[in-house]
């Protein structure tokens, strides 16, 4: 396994006021994103846990395209990844982000 | 004068041996073997039926077992390398020469045997390409083909999957060449005469029915939501745009996914008889539920599909059928459809280039292209006009007399960013120029090449081709699709964003689409016992795709 943690500064905090959610399955080519709310409103940290190694450069530049278009302000987001194409991931993220607004 | 006639005489020796194994034309399959000793001569040029569904396979068995002392040296010149017989032969010397167009199940192999080798390569070609050759430089002296049943004059049904037979019978029997067909029976009467006796020169019994493969099979459960936000984006901002109504899909889950849309999503969208009307398409499953919500006009089959004969007997309306009621396809009419009547080809790939060259070829696999290349091309020799076509005709540079422009045929890749073990489909040089280099070959095995391309979608966007004005701006309307491949994060994100304020880049929000509305609950069918009902119990899926 491989960890990973990005720290976003961000410039708003996300809309709505739900404090947890989870979207996705664990399971070979897709992934588990657990999103809470418990970080300053300027700040977003996504930890990854992922069984592919040499992949760091692609989720940097998935989660960073993912915060500018979200703007996840507050929230700490931990992944479980079973091998989820960038497409998915992003997919996923925006997913979740939209569930936390709801 | 003797020079006149010598491949007549040389036929009619054939013909003479072979009838010591047979019995009037009839021969069992157990003296199969004996049959090919008999009328193959060293060098020959043969055909062995075997496509990308439909296999020759006891004939394949036979080859495979002649004598290399007595049958060597063979040049194959056939559609499909598809059985491991195909390869064997190679390996001990039957056959020496190849000219092809598909090895799909066998495309490690071939590959492996090619840089080894162990083949000798012709080309590796197109299906309309290689049957035009058969007509010019590449007449097979002996094909080798299969249908369902014969009658004891050789009368012969080919039944639904007819694909290539018609073809290599008429440039085999009418150039003085033999013609063997292995049948599942041997019938008093056929239903229908597809080719008739006297083209026939032996029969062979086979052991056991001819083998196909459901090659056009998608089972809409594996259908992932980049699949379907993919195909969104294609139905809005490709087939809504033009007005696409005739046209052909390839067999990926991408193009299945936008015939599961059309009664959901493009129905939503008030398309029902503007697009997708008329198709040159094999009978997709997946085209079912488009089917019977009356999307669909007219199908014409390049082959059939297990478990689909039922369901086209039922619908002679939309699928082109005998007198007997069952499917009468042929390779050679479809893809000439395809080429010139149809309006869009859409199909996927493996590779794609910085300039939009595609192909299938990787290092570890050839797996040739059968006839995406001629479906994906442009055809200058058509004089017809259609909304679509000259609408794709205005946007693409204009250069000249306007009064002399004329159209273009849509030429669309639609892939995903990463493949299988996530694979780029986005590289900067393709594997096929390194195959063309290791083994000398004059010509890259390239599917469709850049100057054909109009538009690729991937689950980034859509990149419209035609709309670019250099190779620069190609270059990055590509890159600009690509995601997360080392491709796409090179791109310069200001000409990027700039070529999405001129249209030629489109993301799903510029189509107006959310791409949290792509969800499995779009899917007309949701799983193949779905389809299954669409079809009101008409379709009888293979065993491998029940699991209910």
């Amino acid at each position: 396994m491989e960890r990973l943690t990005f720290r976003h500064a961000t410039k708003a905090p996300l809309a709505g006021a739900k404090p947890l959610a989870i979207t996705g399955v664990v399971a070979s080519g897709n992934l588990e994103v657990l999103l809470e709310r418990t970080l300053p409103p300027d700040a977003c940290t996504v930890e990854i846990e992922t069984p592919i190694h040499g992949y760091g450069d692609v989720w940097e530049a998935v989660v960073a395209d993912f915060v500018a278009r979200a703007q996840p302000g507050g929230l700490r987001i931990t992944i479980n990844d079973g091998g989820a194409r960038p497409d998915t991931v992003s997919l996923r993220l925006l997913q979740g982000a939209r569930l936390m607004e709801a | 004068m003797s020079g006149w006639r010598q491949e007549r005489a040389e036929r009619d020796a054939r013909i003479e041996a072979g009838r010591a194994h047979a019995s009037g034309k009839v021969v069992p399959a157990g003296r199969a073997v004996d049959l090919l000793e008999a009328v193959l001569r060293p060098g020959d040029r043969v055909c062995l039926e075997g496509d990308n569904q439909k296999q020759a396979d006891c004939l394949a068995r036979a080859l495979s077992l002649c004598d290399p002392a007595k049958v060597h040296d063979l040049h194959m010149v056939q559609s499909g390398i598809v059985l491991p017989e195909h390869l064997d032969i190679f390996e001990q010397g039957i056959a020496k020469r190849l000219d092809y167009s598909y090895s799909g199940p066998q495309g490690g192999r071939i590959a492996r045997m090619l840089f080894g080798g162990q083949i000798e390569l012709g080309a590796v070609h197109t299906y309309l390409e290689l049957f035009a050759r058969y007509f010019v430089d590449l007449t097979p002296q002996v094909a080798l083909i299969a249908g369902v049943s014969a009658d004891r004059d050789g009368n012969l049904y080919t039944g639904p999957n007819t694909e290539d037979t018609p073809t290599v019978v008429e440039a085999t029997a009418f150039k003085n060449g033999v013609v063997v067909a292995q049948v599942n029976e041997i019938v008093e009467r056929v239903p229908r005469v597809d080719i008739p006796g006297d083209r026939i020169d032996f029969v062979v019994e086979a052991d056991r029915p001819f083998y196909v493969e459901p090659l056009f099979t998608r089972d809409p459960a594996a259908m992932t939501e980049t699949q379907i936000l993919m195909a969104m984006m294609a139905i809005k901002g490709i087939y809504a745009e033009y007005g696409i109504r005739r046209l052909n899909h390839g067999i990926g889950f991408g193009t299945a996914a936008i015939e599961l849309l059309l009664p959901t999503y493009a129905e939503k969208l008030g398309l029902k008889g503007r697009i997708a009307t008329h198709w040159a398409l094999n009978p997709h499953p997946t085209l079912i539920p488009a089917i019977e919500s009356g999307w669909v006009q007219q199908v014409h089959c390049f082959g059939s599909e297990v478990g689909m004969d039922r369901y086209i007997r039922e619908r002679p309306d939309v699928f082109f059928t005998g007198a007997d009621g069952s499917l009468r396809s042929n390779r050679a009419f479809c893809q000439t459809a395809g080429l010139y009547a149809c309006d869009l080809f859409i199909g996927s790939t493996l590779q794609i280039d910085l300039a939009g060259h595609s192909s299938t070829v990787t290092q570890s696999r050839v797996a040739g292209f059968g006839g995406a290349p001629n479906m994906g091309s442009d055809p200058h020799g058509r004089r017809h006009p259609s909304d679509t076509w000259m609408k794709a005709g205005r946007e693409a540079e204009i250069v000249g007399d306007p009064a002399l422009m004329r159209g273009r045929k849509l030429v669309v890749q639609i892939v995903e960013t990463f493949g299988d073990k996530l694979a780029p489909a986005f590289v900067e040089r393709l594997d096929a120029l390194e195959l063309a280099k290791k083994i000398g070959l004059e010509l890259a095995p390239v599917m469709v090449y850049a100057d054909d391309v109009t538009h690729i979608v991937t689950e980034e966007g859509i990149a419209n081709l035609l709309l670019c004005r250099t190779a620069d701006e190609r270059e990055q309307a590509i890159r600009g699709v690509a995601g997360y491949t080392e491709v796409g994060r090179g791109r310069d994100r200001a000409m990027v964003e700039s070529l999405r304020a001129r249209g030629i880049v489109r993301r799903p929000e510029d189509l107006g689409i959310e791409p949290l509305d792509a969800d499995r609950s779009l899917l007309a069918a949701k799983s193949i016992k779905d389809l299954v009902h669409w079809s009101g119990g008409l379709y009888d899926p293979p065993a491998r795709f029940r699991n209910w």
